[in-house]
């Protein structure tokens, strides 16, 4: 039992941290982000492949998305076209891929310290969601929400099949962040476990700071609360949109990071894993963050137990969980209009 | 008569097939304050969205010789200029400092500490209450954070939108008095005002609007003057209590 409850709020930590990125894009942005999943399989290969000591394909696809997020943008400039705006998108765009590609082949070549690692792989896949915003969504930023989402499907495919081109079908593992292990009476601690509630909740304090104390935090939060108002402080849509994306990307990836010491990873497996941290933020409204922090643990804690004891049933007994939520919520939300900009 | 600021010149702005402004010529010089009166639906606020890039618009917007027509919103505000809107626009759920901090959020470090001290000096209410959530304001202290907010980005040209709208009669009274310091400080002010009565006291010059048109211009007092501004505007309205 305990060890199940263990397992349980293991997961359930990962769960929370992808919900948190979940809420956070769709408050900004109002996307939900369903390829959010990939983010994960991305951190997981990425991490996977540096501990082997080979370069992540990751890095390649960052540099071509990196190039057409270039392409997009020149042609959105064209007629304010500045040296200053075109410096700019440069550095953005090309030359720091290339800078990542560059410090990616270094660590596969000579990293074989852990803290380097994942390092290393948020600095690659975090740009990915940089590039993502800038390609797909920041031109139909204004577009409703369904429209968004449907979009959203569209990406989740694509860079699903980017990810079976890039890494292929072969599963992957990595070592465990640390090997430690101690036994607490009945229960055994792995140093995998303990990472993983470490790093959540270092994770969860630096966005509690970063949103409460820093400007750009704040500038952030000030977009997700009144869009209008923000945009008449000066604070653009489009950067917000930016760093609320860098910001899930690296989430996803450390994600991914945590979870591919305990599991084979797939190029399709982050989809459902991101799935069930869906779930924790639709039971949270996709707006409160220590609601989905609750319903994250437990979804963790029901698919521990229920892979225990009905493990065919596993998925569909958690993906259930979701049904009886949205019904009352169905009944306790008023009708809303959605909101037009 | 001192240099432009603002100049709009024939400006268009329509919803679909509607044209809710039309061919509407207005300036503001600046340090002064010019006021749009004019009656609901009149197309006042409409006008004040197209000069802020909110809505689009024919025709030409020019503010410190610059042309505004490419600019968007955010550019807008980083030349100096800035809109309280009507529904103030604030950031409810999160505290009076920092609304204030993110008004600044374009300018530096030494500056914001600077435009804290002017705001909470023209507003000591909002002091005392900076750490309380903007949503849970009264009405006439979410008006002063709404403008607070926009004075702390410290623009040159400051667009009013209905600043009295449901407040207290001696809340208003307030507002308008520190409309008038605002001018003293060299900010101009552009005021849309359904209380015509208090905007043309305020005001050096004014415009009335009627269905998307300008029918009458010129120095406050002569405006309100006028035997048809008195009888539309002025006649049946009560004497503003304060």
């Amino acid at each position: 039992m305990l060890f199940l409850a263990q397992d349980g709020i293991t997961n359930g930590a990962i769960y929370a941290l992808l919900g948190f990125g979940l809420v956070l894009v769709f408050a900004v942005t109002r996307v939900i982000l369903i390829p959010q999943g990939e983010f994960i399989t991305f951190g997981a290969f990425t991490y996977a492949a540096l501990s082997s000591g080979t370069l992540p394909r990751t890095a390649q696809l960052a540099c071509a998305l990196g190039v057409i997020a270039f392409c997009v943008e020149l042609v959105s400039i064209r007629h304010q076209l500045s040296i200053r705006r075109l410096v700019r998108a440069a550095l953005l765009f090309v030359i720091m891929p290339a800078v990542i590609w560059l410090v990616a082949m270094i660590a596969a070549k000579y990293s074989r310290s852990v803290p380097a690692n994942l390092a290393v792989s948020l600095l690659i896949v975090a740009p990915i969601g940089l590039y993502i915003y800038r390609i797909v969504y920041q031109p139909m930023a204004h577009a409703s929400v369904l429209v968004l989402l449907i979009a959203s499907v569209g990406v989740h495919l694509a860079l699903q099949g980017m990810g079976l081109v890039f890494f292929g079908a072969e599963g992957m593992r990595a070592p465990p962040i640390t090997e430690v292990a101690f036994s607490i009476g009945p229960l055994r601690v792995t140093g995998q476990a303990l990472a993983v509630y470490v790093i959540a909740a270092l994770l969860i304090v630096g966005l509690w700071l970063f949103f409460g104390y820093t400007l750009y935090g704040k500038a952030l939060r000030a977009t997700a609360v009144n869009r209008v108002g923000a945009r008449l402080v000066g604070v653009r849509t489009v950067l917000s949109g930016q760093m609320a994306f860098v910001l899930a990307a690296a989430i996803g990836a450390i994600s991914g990071i945590l979870i591919v010491p305990m599991t084979t990873i797939y190029y399709d497996s982050g989809f459902l894993v991101g799935l069930k941290g869906f779930i924790a933020a639709i039971v949270g409204g996709l707006g409160s963050y220590p609601l989905t922090a609750m319903a994250a643990v437990a979804v963790g804690l029901v698919e521990a137990f229920s892979s225990f004891y009905a493990s065919n049933f596993k998925e569909v007994i958690v993906f259930t969980l979701i049904v009886p939520v949205l019904l009352l919520r169905s009944l306790a939300v008023p009708e809303v209009e959605e909101e037009k900009d | 008569m001192t240099e432009k600021l603002l100049s709009l010149d024939e400006v268009s702005v329509s919803y679909g097939k509607v044209e809710a402004v039309r061919t509407v010529s207005l300036d503001v010089a600046a340090g002064e304050i010019v006021t749009i009166v004019g009656a609901n639906g009149a197309g006042k606020t409409t006008l004040l969205s197209a000069t802020m890039g909110i809505l689009p618009f024919r025709g030409r917007i020019r503010f410190d010789g610059r042309d505004l027509g490419r600019l968007d919103i955010e550019d807008r505000v980083g030349c100096g200029l800035s809109l309280v809107p009507e529904h103030r626009e604030l950031f409810a759920s999160m505290t009076v400092e920092d609304n204030l901090l993110l008004g600044a959020f374009r300018s530096s470090k030494a500056s914001t500490a600077v435009a804290f001290e002017r705001v909470y000096a023209l507003f000591p209410r909002l002091k005392e209450r900076r750490l309380q959530l903007a949503g849970t304001l009264s009405g006439g202290e979410q008006q002063m954070l709404a403008m607070g907010r926009a004075l702390m980005g410290r623009p040159r040209l400051l667009m009013l939108d209905e600043p009295s709208l449901g407040l207290a009669p001696r809340i208003v009274a307030d507002i308008f008095k520190i409309i008038g310091d605002l001018r003293q400080a060299g900010i101009a002010v552009l005021l849309v005002e359904q209380n015509a009565q208090a905007a043309l006291r305020i005001a050096n010059r004014a415009y009335v609007m009627e269905l998307g048109e300008i029918v009458m211009k010129g120095p406050a007092e002569t405006v309100s003057k006028d035997p048809r501004v008195v009888a539309s505007y002025l006649g049946f309205e009560p004497e503003v209590a304060a």
